[in-house]
């Protein structure tokens, strides 16, 4: 078919906390307030997302941990509950999605063939990680749109952040071109924070927005010059600098969601809409948007025109 | 009510093949054998309870513990979903959990039970409690492996757990659920290509089962940093099941040690392995590593108020003290006090004298310390004000002695330790002088390089108890 096109890179941080604090119907816990401004920023990207025709999201989480390749879910449909194993007390979510299982398979297809060792996943009892339904939420509420959702292929922990790098860039550039083959108009979301390094115990209240800030200052400093990166539109730099960021700051980003998703942009050389930074239990929470309408490039799988 | 006591250790593997898939490869079928020999041992063993620590389920807030009395679900593994679902009802000890917690919290560390439907227990866990005790003939107990935990940390959980099993009363099966090398091949690969990632993983393993099958808990313990260097993929920071299991068994070698299987899953070391204490001699040991009692990490990031409960410590008694009350060697702590930051008391009596131990500036409940800390979180100084140290320093002495029947001015010895000699005698000395001038007991002052938390004075004082 060809023709289709990633229209939108998102950076969607998935902390439970933000679910919790809505109080969605589908969320069991509820909570008073708190983490106000960061909802915001997630009330400004799905504004931003309105003016944005899509199909399909395609989302990469850091909690599918797969140690074995990257794996793709394969049924058109998954039903059941979902229970932080950290924020049990946050999270128990009753989610109810669909799945793009075509545009899953051409991925899947497309990174096999690029030499990366992929699987489909196609156990009905399998249970959704939490990162994924939580980003998924928070950028599409009414869940809508089907997704397609790939697991974090953990070469991290085997090999290095480099290592992991290079697979994530090769996943990016499978993504680009299944996508472009669909004939499918795409967002592609990174789930994931800046900076990692969190409170190891929590406040009585959780929601106790006076106990919120982030853990260290060279946390932030991190944060700010990632920030400004992506707002100055230089993203191949931020690759660059992706190792040292992520063991700098014990980051999520080393789960390799940012670097597909960069690399599936193309590395976008224009600027970023940084919707709102912040922290939660001391980590650092950036929403952002790359419009692909942006892009001045010919790019195939990415440019509008 | 008799103590109760570990009646077995077992070392399990992790992964669902052996569960799921026993027939598709010899290695897998041996071990799914071997699971079905330590089920038949805890039999013999006579346990009520099985107490299972899976490194698979990482907890990041504390320690978690298995608290829902029929958690039931159909798991899937993340990996080899593939492979089939992994449908359980399990029967938790939710007394023995909540006992788990109040042990784990006596001893300093963060920890909860977590008792909600549908909570994500872990492969290993499943695995485990599916294979040794596949009817629910046994209530079980579930642990958590805490991602950040450390050496100390988790033998202070071992210790912790060990404290609740004497305190409930019964005997147990301890069960850690973990690989040894846990390199898996990261790519897909046939039953039939099944063999240990590398040759010097093989090696570790089997010198690792050489020690364990001579009951050798406590020498692998103290290899576990070595282990994890060598042979563990770098997901959490140390390799900590032996801590743990030595923590729970008491830190020794004398056990009788039993290799029941020792095969690969998809390139990950996986055994079996009994342990069973022995009373018929001491075992030995390569060397020794300290370790602590009680937890008193830095991981209290967030500001916390010490409530008066929370201020207690069940190991040491706590109330007001008349003399009559006051026997010979007893200790004692004030709440009126600044928590200790180890295992001790406050004071304790030897004839007519009463030994403080060392009394720092930290504020009772809120731990707050007059005139700043020296330092933050990070190890940057900061600057004091010693003057403010040292007043809420000898305050906090005065509260001591006066909750134990003694007074300022029954002080016969001061030991005071400072961090800054330079900076900090001439303000120290100041404010001694407005306390002590009258009263003289005799004192030392002494330069160290740091104090337990971010104080800048600290003193030690006998006193005589008044008749």
């Amino acid at each position: 078919m060809g023709g289709g096109r990633i229209v939108a890179g998102l950076l969607a941080p998935h902390p439970p906390h933000l679910v919790y604090a809505e109080n969605p119907p589908q969320n069991e816990p509820k909570a008073e307030c708190g983490w106000e401004s960061l909802r915001w920023g997630y009330e400004r990207l799905r504004k931003q997302l309105e003016n944005i025709d899509y199909d399909v999201i395609v989302i990469l989480s850091p909690h599918w941990q797969t140690y074995v390749g990257t794996h793709f879910l394969g049924l058109e449909n998954f039903k059941s509950l979902s229970v932080d194993p950290i924020f049990p007390n946050l999270f128990r979510y009753h989610y109810d999605l669909n799945i793009d299982v075509e545009l899953a398979k051409m991925i899947h297809d497309e990174a096999e063939s690029d030499g990366l060792s992929v699987r489909m996943m196609e156990n009905p009892d399998f249970r959704v990680d939490y990162g994924t339904i939580t980003s998924c939420h928070l950028t599409n509420p009414k869940w809508n749109k089907p997704i397609v959702s790939i697991s974090s292929n953990r070469s991290v922990h085997y090999y290095s952040v480099e290592v992991m790098q290079e697979m994530m860039v090769k996943l990016g550039e499978a993504t680009r071109k299944a996508i472009w083959k669909s004939g499918k108009k795409a967002v592609v979301i990174s789930s994931n924070s800046l900076s990692h390094r969190h409170f190891v115990n929590e406040s009585e209240v959780p929601e106790d927005m006076s106990k919120e800030h982030i853990t260290n200052h060279s946390q932030y400093l991190w944060d700010m010059k990632i920030i400004d990166m992506m707002k100055k539109g230089k993203t191949k730099e931020l690759i660059e600098m992706m190792p040292e960021f992520t063991e700098q700051t014990v980051a999520e980003t080393d789960g390799g969601a940012l670097t597909w998703m960069l690399s599936s942009l193309d590395y976008p050389t224009y600027p970023a809409t940084i919707h709102e930074y912040g922290t939660i239990i001391g980590t650092g929470n950036a929403i952002a948007t790359w419009d692909t309408n942006d892009e001045k490039r010919n790019i195939q799988g990415v440019s509008s025109k | 009510m008799t103590e109760g006591e570990v009646v077995l250790g077992l070392f399990v593997p992790a992964h669902p093949h052996p569960l799921l898939c026993p027939e598709k490869n010899p290695g897998w079928a041996r071990l799914r054998e071997a699971y079905e020999q330590a089920r038949m041992i805890i039999e013999e063993s006579e346990a009520e309870l099985i107490l299972v620590y899976s490194t698979l389920w990482t907890s990041i807030i504390g320690h978690q513990f298995q608290g829902l009395k029929e958690p039931e679900w159909v798991h899937v593994d993340h990996d080899f979903h593939y492979l089939g679902s992994m449908p359980y009802k399990f029967q938790i000890d939710t007394d023995f959990a909540d006992e788990l917690v109040i042990s784990a919290k006596s001893r300093g560390l963060e920890s909860r039970v977590v008792s909600y439907y549908g909570f994500p227990i872990d492969t290993g866990s499943v695995v485990a409690l599916s294979l040794l005790n596949p009817d629910n003939r046994l209530p079980s107990g579930i642990c958590s492996s805490n991602m950040y935990s450390n050496r100390a940390e988790t033998i202070v959980l071992g210790k912790s757990a060990n404290d609740a099993i004497k305190k409930s009363g019964k005997k147990v099966a301890v069960v850690v659920v973990s690989s040894l090398s846990n390199r898996m091949f990261t790519d897909k690969i046939e039953p039939h290509q099944e063999k240990i990632h590398s040759q010097k993983d093989d090696e570790w393993n089997r010198k690792i089962l050489e020690f364990l099958g001579e009951g050798r808990l406590e020498d692998v313990s103290q290899l576990s940093r070595e282990i994890h260097q060598q042979i563990r993929v770098q997901k959490v920071v140390a390799f900590k099941p032996m801590w743990w299991l030595a923590g729970v068994m008491g830190q020794h070698n004398n056990f009788a040690g039993k290799v029941h299987a020792y095969e690969s899953v998809h390139g990950a070391g996986c055994a079996v392995v009994s342990l069973i204490p022995k009373l018929d001699d001491v075992g030995d040991k390569e060397y020794d590593e300290d370790d602590v009692e009680t937890y008193r990490g830095d991981r209290n990031v967030l500001d916390t108020i010490i409530t008066e409960n929370e201020n207690e410590d069940p190991h040491i008694q706590n109330e007001d003290l008349s003399e009559e009350n006051l026997s010979e060697g007893e200790k004692f702590s004030s709440s009126r006090a600044p928590k200790p930051v180890g295992a001790y008391p406050h004071a304790r009596r030897v004839g007519d004298l009463l030994y403080l131990s060392g009394v720092g500036p930290r504020q009772p409940k809120s731990n707050a310390i007059p005139g700043g800390p020296v330092k933050d979180s990070t190890g940057k100084k900061l600057n004091y004000n010693m003057k403010a140290q040292t007043i809420a320093c000898i305050e906090n002495v005065k509260t001591i002695l006066e909750d134990s029947g003694s007074s300022m001015e029954d002080i016969v010895d001061i030991t005071s330790f400072l961090i800054d000699m330079d900076r900090d005698f001439e303000d120290y000395n100041t404010i001694y002088a407005e306390y002590f001038n009258e009263i003289q007991p005799t004192r030392t002052t002494l330069e160290i390089s740091a104090l337990p938390t971010a104080i800048a004075v600290e003193m030690k004082v006998i006193a005589k108890l008044n008749k």
